[in-house]
């Protein structure tokens, strides 16, 4: 079975929000709510610095607290490619994992469900890429299967150095950053 | 685990499904604009507005309402993949704040006060005022300011009625300067798109130059590519842009001295033999002089100038040599910065001309474009008195007309006088410095019309606003580009317009029938326009509204593969050293001049883009809008500290002639020089019209109240503007 992920390469990214405005087009979020975003980090003291950005969402982990917490089942990971999702009309909107999530990736729609990132399963169901990287005009997203070792993600992996963000919550998260 | 079953999933996406089963026929694209989806899925081919970069894009329509953009994989400029802008350019059609309906005014100038009327009485309106104007001044008393493509048939309009003058910002604000810097010393300017082949540079060489922030397109794309290819990136900066972030070296340079930075780096490619001599010897002209001349300007010269210390100067100009002619000193685009900026720009390119990459792979290209004759239209009749922006040929250099010239003229009515303005998509008030002058010059018109899709602050001011349909919703001028791979592009039109709105070629159609030249337009629609062109060049209007763009096979685009090189300069090679310039009183070698001090305790103000935001045109998209919603003014974090400011806190900048911003909020930061302050352009709107974006952030061309004009060109430097901040009780 796919373990679906994502490499971003943020030696190639330059923080243009593409991936945010497309998400938003494709899935028609609600004004003002994201199902993904940008973090720019800057280190140092002028001139010696250094900037990381880095597209973030729901990093679909394998142990997601958001769906051992979720009273009504209505939060799951799907089964195919192991991707977390969100089912509207059983979400009682309880928001007990908006509390649990590490990664602040959940908003409540203004019609009353938990949602956040599917990963564009719509769109990779029918073998497209999700909508964040199809759109990325540096190309420095990567998706595919993280278990499959001759997919891109995992070479990848294989040969770069890499990071995820708060490994350390325990959840394995599946979104990594290339450095 | 919790798991679900596949009918549940496809339940609760069932509508996405069938979607994106219509969408998984992205790739053929033959049939794409009949192709309709089971669940209503139509597909259109068009080209993008949201900036000048013009990329080919395809528009999805989902049960009669649009839905997305997205990048027309046959795209040479896109290679399928839009801008940020370019994907939020649904917003554009949906935007709350459009103008809906013609609108004359009902009140004194400015107070934006409206009667909306019908198409025909608006247009019959302004032909009776430009007849008049024509009347008592002549047809020259019209000019046309316009951005964009869009603006073609409104240029052909006014040409017809008689008048020469017809300008853009892009020149006298924008890449002016580049343009006649780089045509001084190679005989051609550098266009748009750009001809840097920044994917094959394997050192590219960045001055001010922000891609990434400054999105467009095609060189974001290559930067990623050179970066991710391993190319050496050397940034010049006051701020640590997210180019400077991405480079191997970042040179912290005081604002306003990249010249002596330009002539050091020339000094020690030139002082240690560095530079190509094989390629300056068989096409340079006047190289001993030129060499002789920047002989003093060494990396110790330069180091008390620039705040770059001599050794760093020494190892990226050796770094830049390692690598030529696959070395690229981009010559940047907004060009108008300190008044100097042609110069600067000629600096540039003899860089570039030691180096070698002119015409070289990993350089500049040599773009090629395919034939589409124009229309046949009679002459324009030939006007009594020539083009009223640059009289007596004050700027000698100026290859284009210029926007503050005609503004000039305007207020002075010399050489004669210009009564009535035609503003096409620019926002004149934020893109010319001084906006007080602009005012004025207004105040001294019988007429101004404006004609744009949202109301912004020039439309404030007029008497005439005509509604202009989006590019989502209209057919427009071909684009025959001019790239490394030469194509043919579309504008059609995706959807209605939701209310009275109109295409510019209608509207300039039907006020040129108005106005009695009928003559000028034999074509009674636009699809007969564009397919009596594409005939000509041996292909039709439907090819293209089913294809969207039609690509040539790549030319030759370097001198490695047969371009054989060719200057169009008086001695018909590079210029090192320049006769003309020499002659009309100019350093025949760029000279540096150091930029005057601002008031103690200030900070120099300057500005830049947003990968999100396009001028002050997208700030009411609501797509864009939620991307970002306001700028911030950038200050070192040492010096807000000092200052007792921190990020977050609201902050209004008063400049050096006592006029004070909108509040903005402080954005306290190392990235930046503690001796100037940074923010993105186009916030800070002040017309009532564009409701989502009144107040938020600050405009940075409030504050540009000084100017220093290129003598060479009359372009107009705008980075001469100092600030202190005041927190805001």
């Amino acid at each position: 079975m796919a373990r679906l992920g994502m490499v971003i390469d943020t030696r190639r990214c330059v923080g243009c929000m593409d991936c945010v405005v497309a998400c938003k087009t494709e899935n028609q979020t609600p004004e003002g709510m994201n199902r993904d975003w940008i973090t720019y980090a800057t280190k140092g003291r002028y001139p010696r610095l250094s900037l990381t950005i880095q597209s973030e969402r729901c990093n679909h982990c394998d142990e997601p607290p958001c769906v051992s917490c979720c009273p009504t089942g209505a939060s799951h990971v799907h089964d195919w490619g192991r991707v977390v999702l969100v089912t509207k009309e059983e979400c009682i909107g309880c928001k007990a994992c908006l509390a649990s999530c590490p990664y602040d990736a959940r908003y409540v729609h203004p019609d009353g469900y938990a949602d956040k990132c599917t990963l564009c399963i719509h769109r990779v169901e029918q073998g497209q890429d999700p909508a964040c990287v199809s759109v990325c005009p540096t190309r420095c997203m990567h998706f595919g299967d993280l278990d499959d070792p001759e997919s891109e993600v995992a070479r990848l992996l294989a040969s770069r150095t890499h990071h995820a963000v708060l490994p350390e919550a325990g959840t394995r998260p599946r979104i990594f950053y290339l450095e | 685990m919790n798991h679900v079953s596949r009918r549940r999933f496809l339940k609760i996406t069932g509508a996405g499904a069938g979607v994106a089963a219509a969408a998984g026929t992205l790739g053929s694209l033959p049939g794409l604009r009949a192709a309709k989806g089971p669940s209503g899925i139509r597909r259109v081919p068009t080209f993008c507005d949201l900036c000048f970069w013009k990329c080919n894009a395809i528009a999805t329509v989902r049960d009669g309402v649009l839905w997305k953009v997205e990048g027309n994989p046959d795209d040479p400029l896109s290679r399928g993949r839009l801008c940020p802008r370019g994907t939020g350019g649904v917003g554009a059609h949906f935007d709350a704040d459009r103008l809906r309906a013609p609108l004359l005014r009902a009140s004194v100038r400015g107070e934006e006060k409206w009667t909306e009327v019908t198409w025909d009485q608006a247009l019959a309106h302004v032909a009776e005022k430009l007849l008049k104007i024509k009347a008592e001044y002549g047809p020259e008393a019209v000019a046309l300011f316009s951005h964009g493509v869009g603006g073609s048939f409104l240029r052909h309009s006014i040409k017809a009625f008689g008048s020469p003058n017809s300008a853009a910002p892009s020149f006298a604000q924008c890449r002016g300067p580049r343009d006649v810097g780089f045509e001084l010393t190679f005989g051609e300017p550098i266009g748009s798109p750009e001809r840097t082949d920044i994917r094959n540079a394997r050192c590219l060489v960045l001055i001010g130059s922000h891609l990434g922030e400054n999105m467009h397109n095609t060189q974001v794309q290559e930067f990623a590519d050179a970066i991710g290819s391993g190319a050496s990136v050397i940034v010049a900066d006051p701020r640590f842009s997210v180019a400077a972030s991405k480079a191997k070296h970042y040179l912290p340079i005081k604002p306003g001295t990249d010249l002596a930075l330009l002539l050091a780096w020339m000094n020690v490619l030139v002082r240690e033999g560095l530079y190509d001599r094989e390629y300056v010897a068989a096409h340079g002209f006047g190289f001993e002089a030129f060499a002789a001349e920047i002989q003093p300007f060494t990396p110790e010269w330069a180091w008390p100038e620039t705040g770059i210390e001599p050794e760093t100067i020494r190892e990226t100009a050796r770094e830049m040599a390692r690598y030529r002619p696959a070395t690229l000193v981009h010559p940047g685009r907004h060009a108008t910065w300190y008044g100097d900026d042609a110069q600067r720009s000629r600096a540039i390119a003899l860089l570039n001309a030691l180096l070698g990459s002119w015409g070289r792979k990993g350089g500049f290209y040599q773009p090629a474009s395919m034939r589409v004759p124009g229309y046949p239209y009679p002459p324009y009749p030939k006007p009594t008195r020539g083009a009223v922006d640059n009289p007596g040929e004050r700027y000698p250099f100026a290859s284009e007309a210029i926007t503050t010239g005609i503004r000039e003229a305007t207020i002075t009515g010399k050489p004669y006088p210009v009564k009535g303005w035609m503003v096409y998509a620019t926002n004149l008030i934020q893109a010319l410095p001084d906006e007080r002058e602009t005012i004025k010059a207004i105040q001294a018109l019988d007429l101004l019309v404006v004609i744009d899709v949202v109301g912004s602050e020039i439309a404030g001011w007029a008497d005439v606003v005509l509604p202009e349909a989006t590019y989502l919703e209209r057919y427009d001028e071909l684009n025959v580009e001019l790239f490394r791979e030469p194509f043919v592009a579309l504008r059609q039109p995706v959807v209605e317009p939701p209310a009275d709105q109109k295409p510019n070629w209608w509207i300039a159609r039907e006020l040129a029938l108005k106005l009695g030249l009928e003559a000028y337009y034999p074509w009674k629609t636009i699809e007969e326009y564009l397919d009596h062109r594409l005939q000509g060049a041996g292909m039709s209007l439907a090819a293209l509204q089913q294809r969207g763009v039609v690509a040539a096979p790549r030319p030759a685009v370097y001198y490695e593969e047969g371009v054989v090189p060719a200057f169009s300069t008086p001695s018909k090679k590079i210029e090192f050293y320049s006769v003309q310039l020499r002659d009309k009183g100019f350093d025949p070698v760029p000279r540096f001049k150091r930029p005057a001090a601002g008031p103690a305790g200030s900070f120099r103000l300057l500005f830049g883009r947003a990968p999100v935001h396009t001028f002050s045109r997208t700030q009411t998209n609501p797509v864009l809008a939620q991307a970002m919603s306001e700028n911030e003014v950038w200050l070192n974090a040492d010096v807000a500290e000092r200052a007792g400011l921190r990020t977050g806190d609201r902050v209004r900048l008063r400049n050096q002639d006592g006029v004070v911003s909108n509040p903005v909020r402080l954005k306290a930061t190392q990235a930046i020089r503690p001796d100037c302050v940074y923010m993105v352009h186009g916030f800070g709107h002040t017309a009532k019209g564009l409701r989502r974006a009144l107040g938020k952030g600050a405009s940075d061309a409030q504050l540009v109240t000084r100017y220093a004009t290129d003598p060479l060109m009359g372009g107009t430097g705008m980075n001469v503007n100092f600030v202190t901040l005041e927190r805001e009780a």
